[in-house]
């Protein structure tokens, strides 16, 4: 590692807050970590990348005492410990807040931070007003906006993560390690984080997050550890290298970010949606007159801030959701309000938003997963009983084309294959089906830049052969790279229409908070 | 490369069927020493008191025929609870439609003059079909309504209780003087006197066999049909089989159907082919809440039905026998619900299992 590094930083002499020398770490015959060194200086943003599965959750599991290392040495501000367990992290000062939260919803954001570490006032009495302006003084100095009083199960996502980052932070943590925190918030709850964790710097803090966002990477972190297939590759100053540096280090290949797309030629209206209104859950009208086409060979992107009615929009599309009017045709056939089944046998395919809930059956094997929609069909079944062989073999045969890992996982359950993977084996099936029109919702949520790179090149294969895509994301770059005309969706209306190569990412923003006048005429 | 990986998944898959196994009868053996010390205590001998047991059951080929008497309508009713298990439901009115399925056999062999063995046929399919209505009845409720279906089968089980008992005294079916019903029609009797000098006063019946032949179906339903493929599907993740295009709500009423339909086989073959009437009952027979401790015991798994209802009829007729020594006969429901609770507690224990290796290798859990 060059030794330039430390210290630039954080203008000290003091040792390194971090210092992990030559990890090792065994998991029976496999290697997870494999004489890993880390550095993180004091008063530093330190990332660590890599892709699902390099091993940098295993380092920082071992850092946080959920895990013994094989060989290899930890020290905390230059001293050397042994940390057997969680609370012995803690007590070294170093605290972890999980990509999975685990708080309990119906205790309040007071109750949940103290769990465990309840002030006592006497005998067994709970002091709780101590407690809450211990909390409400936390929140306010490090700038968290976090309503101590509030019910976990009724605040949003953004505010439960900053919930565990000042439990961890009541626990006396100076080293925040933090798992992919940002893999379920909102791009502006993105932006609050972002400020957060400079002010936990500011205030002192070092703070160390695992991610495979490059976006992320380069807009808050100071040093970044890149960790491929479980070796630490390089620790680099963020500010000298460029986002395709970094994926190329992270998956050992050069890293296509640009997608090589012919101009569309799109042919006749595949999807047709007119005046649709669709009820959300409350009763309100969350799709209230969405007009839109697609047409065959063309990916049209629909953008718009998390909220605007596009979940009710697919759940009416893909016939999990009854609308109450409208015209739906696919085709020219009218597909308002029709089953799943119905739409799947008139041309549509879809790639669903939650692929455990609505994608996998996660206790279903790989190859049964991929015969789900179709397994009457006389390939797969005769007379009502299944052909077992067949199954397994077109299973073999997709898992192969679409390089779902582990190689051979046909039989093997869904649910134990990594998220990248579970959804390259609902692509392979969705894309296999050879419908005329897919559907794809953020099809790429939580997964790395190697399977996004693959994905998006599934999807523009798609539009290649001919077939309507809709594209319904919540990543702009995404939508901006893959659309060749891109519907912003906004109040359940599509508020205004742009092609694709002609957008940017100031106008769409701007369109999709309800700018659409300005958006339109400039 | 492939085939190592498929061969050591298979490899896996029998090491855990083989640890369902051995932890299974491991449970039955915290079972037998829990009776154990419970036969201490009470100032008995356990060995004589297994002894006299085991060999009242194994003794003789009537004995052990006797016990396949006992273990014939819970083969059945552990079969329905079984299949809804396997398909995400939890049937706990197998108890309901056993005596629905009984009660239709009585009707029709009471009501429906044909000749013989047709008569019992069509006895026991009357019987299947009663079941089958019963278990769609909560099946319907829990795919349109969204009634949880624990609860419609707990009401269900006491609707077809007090239905029966209706029905069982109503001037049509009322034997005179006694509080049953009349006697099966003796052309709808489904047993045999073929085997009397062997087995004597065991009724060897038609039931016996249909029992396997039950097992056989259910284990080529779930594992063999596109029909069991949709089922479980259904049974593992609703929406993404919603999303697929099964359809959800003939899934669940069908599945819960098939359930009841076992269990209402289960009544039939036992009023035709055992009991010969229905009696005025004072309380549930429990057969249906002995489905649930065979399914369990059987590792919810069809064949394991099998086996399972052989042993608990076993133990269940073996029971009659410790009262020879003095012994109460209540002994074996101690002994079962031991054995239910071990192999409950078997999922903590397998944990803690897995919880010590990983630590122990620095796994992550």
């Amino acid at each position: 590692m060059d030794d330039s590094l430390s210290g630039t930083v954080a203008a000290s002499e003091s040792p390194p807050a971090v210092d992990m020398l030559n990890i090792t770490m065994m998991f029976g015959a496999f290697k997870a970590n494999d004489n890993v060194c880390l550095t993180v200086p004091r008063r530093s943003i330190h990332a660590i990348l890599g892709e699902n599965g390099a091993g940098k959750s295993t380092l920082m599991n071992v850092l946080y005492g959920l895990l013994q290392p094989t060989s290899g040495e930890i020290r905390i501000k230059g001293e050397r410990v042994s940390i057997d367990s969680p609370s012995r992290a803690i007590e070294l000062g170093v605290g972890m807040v999980h990509q999975h939260f685990m708080l309990v919803p119906p205790f309040t954001v007071v109750e949940n931070i103290i769990l465990g570490r309840e002030p006592m006032r006497g005998a067994g009495v709970m002091d709780m007003g101590k407690a809450r302006a211990d909390v409400k003084e936390l929140s306010d100095r490090y700038g968290l906006n976090v309503d101590p009083d509030a019910k976990v199960e009724d605040i949003s996502v953004g505010m439960q993560q900053r919930a565990e980052i000042l439990k961890v932070l009541y626990r006396g943590a100076d080293i925040l390690i933090l798992d992919e925190p940002t893999s379920s918030l909102t791009p502006q709850e993105i932006k609050d984080l972002e400020r957060i964790m400079k002010n936990l710097v500011a205030e002192g803090k070092t703070v160390i997050i695992i991610t495979h966002k490059l976006a992320e990477i380069k807009a808050i972190a100071d040093l970044c550890t890149i960790i491929r297939a479980g070796k630490t590759i390089d620790t680099v100053r963020v500010s000298d290298v460029s986002e395709q540096e970094l994926a190329s280090m992270m998956v050992g290949r050069t890293v296509e970010f640009s997608i090589d797309k012919k101009p569309a030629t799109p042919g006749e209206v595949v999807l047709n949606v007119e005046n649709l209104v669709v009820r959300d859950y409350w009763d309100h009208e969350a799709v209230n007159g969405l007009n839109l086409t697609v047409r065959a060979g063309e990916i049209v992107g629909m953008a718009g801030v998390d909220g605007n009615g596009q979940s009710e929009f697919v759940a009416a599309l893909t016939g999990l959701r009854k609308a109450e009017s409208g015209v739906i045709t696919i085709s020219g056939v009218d597909m308002f309000n029709k089953s799943p089944r119905t739409l799947f046998e008139h041309g549509v395919s879809s790639i669903p938003e939650d692929r455990q809930k609505h994608g996998l059956v996660l206790d279903f094997s790989v190859a049964e997963n991929l015969v789900l929609q179709n397994v009457g069909e006389p390939e797969f079944s005769r007379h009502g009983f299944l052909r077992k062989d067949n199954i397994m073999n077109h299973a073999r045969e997709l898992t192969e084309t679409y390089d779902v890992r582990p190689a051979g996982c046909a039989a093997a359950k869904a649910g134990s294959l990594s998220g990248g993977n579970q959804q390259k084996v609902i692509i392979a099936r969705e894309v296999t089906n050879d419908k005329e029109l897919l559907i794809c919702v953020n099809p790429t949520r939580g997964l790395d830049v190697g399977a996004i790179e693959y994905v998006h090149r599934h999807i523009v294969s798609q539009r290649d052969a001919g077939k309507a895509v809709l594209l319904i994301s919540f990543e702009l770059d995404e939508i901006m790279k893959l659309s060749d005309r891109i519907d912003v969706v906004f109040r359940g209306k599509v508020a205004g229409s742009v092609e694709g190569g002609k957008a940017d990412q100031a106008m769409l923003g701007l369109m999709m908070a309800g700018g659409e006048a300005h958006a339109a005429n400039r | 490369m492939r085939q190592t990986a498929e061969g050591s998944l298979r490899a896996r898959l029998r090491s855990v069927w083989n640890d369902t196994f051995l932890y299974t009868l491991l449970s039955i053996l915290i079972g037998l020493l829990a009776g154990s010390v419970i036969l201490l205590v009470t100032g008995f001998n356990p060995i004589e008191a297994y002894g006299t047991l085991f060999g009242g059951v194994l003794g003789t080929g009537k004995t052990r025929m006797y016990a396949v008497q006992y273990a014939a309508p819970i083969i059945f009713t552990g079969l329905s609870v079984t299949f809804a298990f396997k398909t995400g439901l939890f049937n706990i009115g197998a108890e309901g439609q056993y005596i629905m399925g009984g009660l239709a056999a009585l009707v029709v062999s009471v009501l429906m003059p044909l000749p013989a063995g047709l008569h019992g046929a069509v006895a026991v399919l009357a019987g299947g079909l009663a079941g089958a209505v019963w278990g769609a009845v909560a099946g319907l409720l829990k795919a349109y309504k969204g009634i949880h279906e624990v609860i419609v089968t707990i009401m269900l089980n006491w609707i077809a209780f007090y239905f029966s008992n209706f029905i069982v005294m109503t001037p049509m079916f009322k034997k005179p003087n006694s509080t049953a019903s009349v006697e099966v029609s003796e052309t709808a009797r489904i047993y045999t006197d073929a085997f009397k000098e062997h087995f004597g006063s065991v009724h060897i019946h038609w039931g016996m066999l249909l029992a396997p032949v039950a097992v056989a179906f259910c284990w080529v339903i779930l594992n063999k049909t596109t029909l069991g493929f949709r089922l479980r599907a259904v049974g593992f993740n609703r929406n993404a089989a919603e999303y697929g295009g099964i359809n959800v709500g003939r899934s669940i009423s069908l599945s819960m159907g098939i359930s009841g339909m076992l269990a209402g086989l289960g009544g039939a073959v036992q009023v035709l082919g055992v009991v010969g009437r229905i009696t005025q009952l004072a309380a549930q027979e429990g057969y249906g809440f002995d489905g649930i401790s065979v399914s369990m015991i059987g590792g919810i798994n069809p064949i394991g039905a099998l086996f399972a209802g052989l042993f608990y009829g076993g133990m269940k007729y073996g029971g009659s026998k410790l009262n020879i020594i003095g012994a109460p006969s209540e002994l074996v429901n101690v002994i079962i619900g031991v054995i239910i609770y071990s192999i409950a507690i078997m999922g903590a224990f397998r944990a803690l299992v897995f919880f010590f290796r990983a630590k122990k290798e620095g796994r992550p859990l």
